[in-house]
């Protein structure tokens, strides 16, 4: 017995939540949710990675070893940009990325 | 309809509706809060897939861990009161024209690429002794150096963020 659900709706429900991210991430100024947009789009290329494993190359293993790397690297650049923004928050009292413009010129 | 199907068409329902929700809500908290209910449904679509290993990695690590950093940085930085602050309506609209082109372009490539192998076997899970060796071996398709890489990276991060988050005296 075969699962009916076509690879290609897998692949539209990743391409739905990849541009709901890149959407938030030019509208946002805030940036916690700016790094929630990010996750967005992180966790579609993920999707991606498992799906393309799954139905092309059912024998392999690496889009499923690619996600779960993924994932951890993940976990590592989200806990590095929270330290940053608490830091930047305890500095200058701003979380907005207007706000934060001392690096420029 | 077999059930394998019926969920996975809830969950595809709860992914783009939570994901389209967390990008627009104007509360930051519940945004994190629509993140959460996008991270489990992005486990249940591994499950689906027979990827349980990796659903139960997604659960633990981006729900269980990450949502609660948010969570607390949220209330940290009292940033609840920043979501007000919205780019301007010209570029808005440019935003938004572009995200919708450009995912019907990218619909469009997909919807038009015949994919080989459309369907599965229902039901074949992904064994966890095969992960653990191809996690720990050394011969070709294992994958021990990147593992060990990632170690490094995240015991890097960890003291990084120590080292920055923490109180200059």
């Amino acid at each position: 017995m075969e699962i009916e659900i076509h690879v290609i709706h897998y692949l539209i429900i990743s391409t739905v939540m990849m541009f709901c991210g890149i959407y938030g991430f030019f509208t946002r100024k805030n940036l916690l949710a700016l790094l929630i947009s990010a996750e967005l789009m992180l966790n579609a290329t993920n999707i991606n990675f498992a799906v393309f494993n799954r139905y092309l190359f059912p024998d392999q293993l690496e889009g499923h070893f690619f996600s779960l790397f993924g994932i951890a690297i993940a976990a590592a650049e989200t806990a590095v940009a929270i330290a940053i923004i608490i830091n930047v928050y305890r500095n200058i009292n701003k979380v907005l990325t207007d706000d934060i413009s001392e690096l420029k010129n | 309809m077999s059930l394998f199907e019926i969920a996975f068409y809830v969950v595809a329902i709860c992914i783009i509706v939570f994901s389209v929700m967390a990008v627009t809500t104007s509360s930051i908290l519940r945004s994190a809060t629509y993140l959460l209910f996008v991270l489990l449904s992005t486990g249940g679509v591994y499950a689906i897939l027979g990827y349980t290993f990796l659903s139960a990695v997604q659960l633990m690590v981006y729900a269980g861990g990450i949502i609660v950093l948010y969570v607390f940085s949220i209330l940290l930085t009292r940033s609840s009161g920043t979501m007000k602050y919205r780019v301007g309506k010209g570029k808005m609209t440019s935003v938004l024209i572009t995200t919708i082109v450009g995912m019907a372009l990218v619909m469009f490539i997909l919807t038009t690429n015949n994919f080989a192998h459309n369907i599965i076997p229902q039901g074949i899970e992904l064994p966890v002794k095969q992960i653990g060796h191809a996690l720990i071996g050394t011969e070709k398709y294992q994958f021990v150096l990147p593992f060990e890489v990632l170690s490094v990276l995240l015991l890097a991060s960890m003291i990084g963020s120590i080292m920055i988050a923490r109180r200059k005296r």
